[in-house]
């Protein structure tokens, strides 16, 4: 890769955790993200803001539990994850039940932050 | 201009590779370059050497292998997500090269733009 | 910048957040299932022609040909080919797939 070069990249996630792979394979892309020195943030839209509800437990579905690996992401310095306020609202969903510090932004805040993007990724 | 392209759903049952496909073509038609395309998610199984569809159909992998010859256009599956798929070096059709989630992060900061297909 | 819908918006919310989300200025491109919205009688009509007011609105030609509804199209939606579709990818910074 081209040294020193610095991009702006959004992973935004708006499906829900277990019903498909999406989540889990979208955290395993940002994780390696995190090893590029990379400015990475993380955009929770639609149903995407159900993978961070907290208390996942998948031992019934016999499933890896990957919610952990959210609370990993500041360990890797990635710690700008935005939360629809409009997503969490039609789920019944506060910043109270998210398993993660987050930042809760309107659509439109959002949008305005995927527009500062070089590039913006969707799972 | 440089484009690279990240698909995320496999052959056939998604039209994402479809429309990937033909915009890559038609992005190459006007002169730009696509230097990679990478697969992820079930996007892994457009590699699959052992695809056979009916004779009338297109050949989805088999496009993807031509335009890999004759535009040097690196085609690259995800290994993590390929050996969850049973996707393997052995089964690979021509142009396609399993590798790491680091080519598809390295690909979107060479890129002068950035497009996903998916579903 | 480019926004690029490929749900019908009677079976996902892509195009409802999309148009929520999308500042004015930028363009919207519906591919694959997205094109079933530009068409006359569907219930998500009335808030794209809204949205034409801000930003413009694409349809790539043979999505809408393949489900036989090009004869159609809402009035203001510009329709593309797929040389279309990369020039709209080009001429615009970043593009996002609302998948």
């Amino acid at each position: 890769m081209s040294e020193g070069q610095i991009k702006k990249f959004m992973y935004v996630n708006r499906k829900a955790p277990h019903g498909t792979i999406y989540a889990l394979e979208s955290l395993e892309v940002v994780l390696i993200a995190a090893a590029f020195d990379q400015d990475v943030s993380l955009a929770f839209m639609d149903d995407g803001v159900y993978q961070l509800k907290k208390g996942c437990n998948t031992k019934g579905i016999e499933v890896k539990n990957f919610q952990p690996t959210y609370r990993a992401l500041d360990d890797y310095d990635i710690n700008k994850l935005y939360v629809e306020k409009e997503a969490l609202e039609a789920r019944g969903l506060t910043e109270e039940d998210m398993c993660v510090p987050v930042e809760v932004l309107t659509r439109a805040e959002i949008g305005k932050l995927m527009e500062t993007q070089d590039i913006v990724l969707s799972f | 201009m440089n484009i690279g392209i990240l698909i995320n759903e496999g052959p056939y049952t998604h039209e994402a590779t479809d429309s990937a496909y033909l915009f890559a073509r038609a992005a190459i038609e006007k002169g730009h370059q696509v230097s990679r395309v990478f697969f992820y998610h079930d996007g892994v199984n457009n590699s699959s050497r052992l695809t056979e569809p009916p004779q009338d159909d297109r050949h989805i992998v088999n496009r993807w292998s031509k335009l890999a010859e004759e535009h040097k256009v690196d085609l690259v599956v995800c290994v993590a997500a390929a050996l969850r798929r049973g996707i393997k070096d052995e089964n690979l059709a021509p142009g396609f090269r399993i590798s790491g989630l680091g080519q598809l992060i390295e690909s979107g900061i060479q890129s002068d733009r950035y497009v996903t297909f998916g579903d | 910048m480019l926004h690029i819908v490929n749900k019908s918006p009677l079976d996902r919310p892509a195009l409802d957040t999309c148009l929520a989300t999308a500042q004015p200025g930028g363009a919207i491109l519906l591919i694959e299932d997205g094109v079933y919205a530009a068409t006359t009688g569907n219930s998500a009509a009335g808030k794209l022609t809204q949205a034409m007011g801000q930003m413009k609105v694409y349809a790539l030609k043979p999505d809408l040909e393949a489900r036989g509804i090009a004869d159609r199209v809402l009035e203001g939606v510009n329709l593309v080919d797929y040389g279309g579709f990369v020039d709209l990818v080009t001429e615009h910074a970043t593009c996002q797939s609302w998948l």
